[in-house]
């Protein structure tokens, strides 16, 4: 643990079910589901017709009409959750040389869903292959490139160092934690405001799951739908939100006497190699990054109270992480509860490793581990403890998170209080 | 911490040149790849012109069961791939899968694969979708595919900044190789020359709209009005330095300082940050100004941009102290991949002694800048200093000096 | 009325579009028997291919028939057993 170290002093989640960090965690702690029938355009047309929306009013938390229309949805999220992270932390950054605070945005989808709309009118309904450029908003190149949520951010916050979009599919938001993570320990910012937004829920991408029928169709219990680890899971339910959080170096945070959540002590990323959507049943490389996260936490598998699965519900994606929990954590795998919370909020795909940093953080403050939701009858093949349908109080000092992507991306992340001992 | 990262291997598919051999030869005599748009019809919009890659028959590089599931731009990244390990003598399936990474950038995503499901979304219904818009058109698929295609599991990376993300990647590449994987692929390749791309890109309002070749894209000059837009880019080879010597690898040269800033939101008053960038970059690399041999300019083509970019390198440099250069005054501006076929250039260049030429540009006074017009330059390059900005306010700069 | 027959050939067409063909896999050849796997397509391409024999000929598919384990020949079987329904 030697050189900097890097902690998280302020954080915000947009999440279905309640926008804000209390509501997130009410709904997390109560074990609720925030899945339901499809109300954003007629879902009838498809096979899943469920999914996990925010009722999100963006006048309400401080938009200017200005921001809410040249901004994507995704990208909406996303300033109001890292204006959040920034408010809960209590930093002052304009006190701070500017060009030492960083922004990282992870996306997977960017804004996805405004240029589905886009192109439905440029198209004039998809009848004009030579779409209209005189129907074009004057933000259209905002969509075509999501460094645009960087920016908004960046703007957002007032700052002036590096700043990216990270883009590693569903992994995208413990990749750009990781990214923002590593220019701190390297020493090219002293604080980021770092996270990941997405807002999917548009008929383009409904209709590209459906057509890989990774999204469940089970509409007629929507609120029942997402079921990682359960027997009868049948896919994935689509969400959407946002999770941002301050990353700061320990010895500045001590310093000016921060509230400290908690330290990122590890982080790693691996690929499978082997195809885009498919995942190889035996976690090999999901296991290498559990591996890389761990040594360099320097945390034993013992050492882990808590591991935030990536359980998306589809039954390669629960099969494979089951395995890579074996692989990498060994016989405390069986011991440690084991949870997803994408059976409450869904899966918003970039967004949600960020998100699930965040329940992660907010199990450590309140030493309890949030359920798996719908989870009645566990597949055999996945005999963790997955902590079914109630929260559970327990000591949680350090969590495994993990995520899984298209791309083959595996990545994991280990968060502990930066008080612990080595080993 | 701190092992010399060196580039072994180039692949790169730009407008006027495929393969690196190819590009050198036009770009080093000022050979222009900009014309009419021919992929389609552009009479209706304001630009038409652009950089297209012509003769790019993806199909005889690549397996036929990767062609449906891949938009032009992948296609383009996967040769360019290829082409950069052959070039490096490295053969992926002999190395241990976890000991390889790729981090590519990407702005836009695969757009003409967008457009064309989109296409079907709304004018067929949402069962005629392909299964492969999925992954095919976003931001990590040539990541992805890349290491699919090498066997490549270790740290893999995209990272998006508009055109500042080409070297922006090769950055995070250099810290994944820094932590200890001896070889990562980086770069970047965009290609969204489809008629929605090309709507989109309308937008920035930063492209030119005129029709001839040779007056479009002029930056620094007193006629600037704009920036061509292109396709392709470049993907490289990163290797630590001592275990690429060990294994006798030919070596470019190394990647040896970054920095990166983002401009303060505009109207705040704040001065912009282009200018930090450099400064980092130099630092970074433990080179001062005075050993840059020549700059490798953004050059947007707009005035203000261009004044942005002229004062902060007369600010670090004194006016007229270092040779700048727009080579993608050839290729139009390729997006994420801009920065990433800079440095292969770079490379090119420091091979030769030679610095090639911003074409068709007559320097405006007003800069105080040596562009090199015109002719080539000949003159010993061994430390480079490449910029790239993204809208928004994205600001990189990469040194990249030779290694012998 | 006649209902429309899915031959091999069929098959043969909508797999090459969905998913290419494997420079080492001969699809002119003798495959009735050769399950996809051997083919070299995966369960991606099939649920491609399935997508486009879905919407070409008006059927639904169960994702099951769409295995790799599965022959072209029993999946031409099932097919026609779904047109032969619709009639």
């Amino acid at each position: 643990m030697s050189g900097r170290r890097v902690v998280i002093t302020g954080l915000e989640v947009l999440a279905p079910g309640g926008v804000g960090t209390e509501a997130f965690w009410s709904l997390l702690s109560e074990g609720r589901t925030a899945t339901r029938g499809i109300t954003f355009f007629d879902p009838s047309p498809f096979r899943s017709r469920v999914a996990a929306e925010i009722d999100f009013d963006p006048d309400a938390h401080g938009l200017s009409p200005q921001e809410s229309r040249r901004m994507d949805r995704a990208g909406q999220f996303a300033v109001v959750a890292a204006r959040g992270a920034l408010a809960d932390s209590g930093l002052d950054l304009s006190g701070l040389p500017p060009h030492r605070t960083g922004v990282t945005v992870g996306t997977a989808v960017g804004a996805t869903t405004g240029l589905d709309e886009e192109y439905r009118v440029v198209s004039d309904g998809g009848r004009l292959n030579l779409v209209d450029h005189t129907y074009a908003v004057p933000h259209l190149y905002n969509h075509f490139v999501p460094s645009s949520f960087a920016a908004e951010v960046a703007w957002a916050v007032g700052a002036e160092g590096a700043n990216a979009v990270v883009s590693t599919g569903c992994t995208s938001g413990i990749d750009s934690i990781g990214y923002a993570v590593e220019l701190i320990r390297e020493g090219s910012a002293d604080t980021m405001v770092a996270g990941a937004t997405d807002a999917p829920i548009s008929p383009i991408t409904m209709a590209c799951f459906d057509a890989i029928r990774a999204t469940t169709p089970r509409h007629d219990e929507p609120e029942r739908a997402s079921r990682p680890f359960d027997g009868t899971r049948n896919g994935f339910v689509l969400g959407e939100g946002s999770a941002f959080f301050v990353l700061e170096e320990l010895e500045s945070a001590r310093r000016r006497g921060a509230r400290i959540y908690a330290e990122i002590a590890g982080y790693a990323t691996r690929s499978n190699a082997y195809h885009m959507t498919g995942l190889r049943p035996d976690g090999a490389e999901m296991a290498e990054a559990i591996r890389v996260a761990l040594d360099e936490a320097q945390l034993a598998p013992e050492r882990i109270d808590y591991v935030n699965a990536h359980g998306s519900g589809t039954k390669q994606n629960d099969r494979h992480e089951t395995a890579a929990f074996k692989k990498s954590l060994g016989s405390h795998a069986y011991a440690t509860p084991v949870s997803s919370i994408k059976s409450m909020v869904g899966h918003s795909l970039g967004a949600i490793g960020a998100i699930e940093i965040a329940a992660s953080t907010l199990a450590m403050t309140h030493h309890v581990v949030p359920p798996t939701a719908n989870l009645h009858e566990p597949d055999p093949e996945c005999d963790l403890d997955y902590v079914p349908l109630t929260a559970r109080e327990h000591t949680t000092d350090a969590v495994l998170t993990v995520g899984s992507g298209f791309g083959g991306f595996q990545s994991a992340m280990v968060l502990a209080r930066p008080e612990r001992t080595a080993a | 911490m701190t092992a010399s990262v060196v580039v072994t291997g180039l692949g790169v598919v730009a407008p006027n040149g495929l393969g690196a051999d190819d590009y050198w030869a036009a770009t080093r005599v000022g050979k222009s790849g900009i014309g009419r748009l021919s992929r389609f019809d552009p009479s209706q919009y304001p630009s038409r012109l652009a950089g297209e890659i012509h003769g790019f028959r993806a199909e005889e590089f690549l397996p036929n069961r990767l062609m449906p599931q891949t938009d032009r731009m992948t296609r383009l990244a996967l040769v360019a791939a290829d082409w950069a390990l052959e070039d490096a003598g490295v053969r992926p399936q002999e190395l241990p899968a976890f000991d390889m990474g790729v981090v590519t950038s990407s702005a836009s995503g695969g757009f003409e694969f967008g457009q064309r499901e989109l296409e079907r979304l709304w004018s067929q219904g949402s069962e005629y979708v392909s299964a492969y818009q999925s992954f095919a058109w976003f931001y990590a698929v040539n990541s992805g595919q890349i290491s699919i295609r090498h066997g490549m599991k270790g740290p893999s990376g995209v990272v998006v900044s508009d055109q500042a993300g080409g070297l922006d990647s090769v950055a995070q590449a250099r810290r994944q190789v820094r932590k200890g994987t001896p070889l990562v692929v980086s770069g970047a390749v965009d290609a969204s020359l489809c008629p929605w791309g090309w709507v989109a890109q309308q937008t920035s309002g930063r492209l030119s709209t005129g029709d001839d070749p040779a007056r479009a894209y002029l930056p620094f000059d007193a006629r600037a009005a704009g920036h061509v837009p292109g396709e392709g880019g470049a993907l490289v080879i990163l290797e630590r330095e001592d275990l690429a010597r060990a294994r006798g690898a030919k070596v470019y040269g190394r990647i040896a300082g970054y920095g990166a800033t983002f401009d303060p939101k505009p109207g705040s008053g704040r001065p912009p940050a282009l200018g930090k960038a450099i400064e980092l970059a130099l630092a970074d690399a433990g080179v001062d100004a005075a050993d840059v041999d020549v700059v490798f300019a953004d050059g947007a083509a707009v005035p203000d941009l261009d004044r942005a970019e002229a004062d902060a390198l007369n600010e670090v440099f004194g006016a007229r102290r270092v040779p700048v250069t727009v080579p993608k005054t050839m290729t139009g501006a390729l997006y994420s991949g801009a920065g990433a076929l800079d440095l292969a250039t770079v490379f090119l260049a420091m091979e030769e002694g030679l610095v090639p030429p911003t074409v068709n540009v007559e320097p405006a006074d007003e800069y105080g800048l040596d562009l090199v017009v015109g002719q080539p330059r000949t003159t010993e390059v061994r430390t480079a200093l490449v910029l790239a900005r993204g809208q928004g306010g994205f600001n990189s700069a990469l040194v990249a000096r030779s290694a012998d | 009325m006649a209902h429309k027959e899915f031959t091999l050939d069929d098959l043969r067409r909508i797999l090459i579009e969905a998913a290419g063909a494997d420079e080492a896999v001969n699809l002119d050849g003798d495959i009735l028997d050769t399950d996809f796997e051997s083919l070299n397509y995966e369960s991606l391409a099939l649920l491609e291919t399935g997508g486009r024999i879905e919407r070409e000929y008006g059927i639904s598919l169960d994702e099951t028939t769409l295995s790799i384990t599965h022959t072209p020949r029993s999946l031409i079987e099932t097919v026609n057993g779904a047109l032969a329904a619709l009639v």
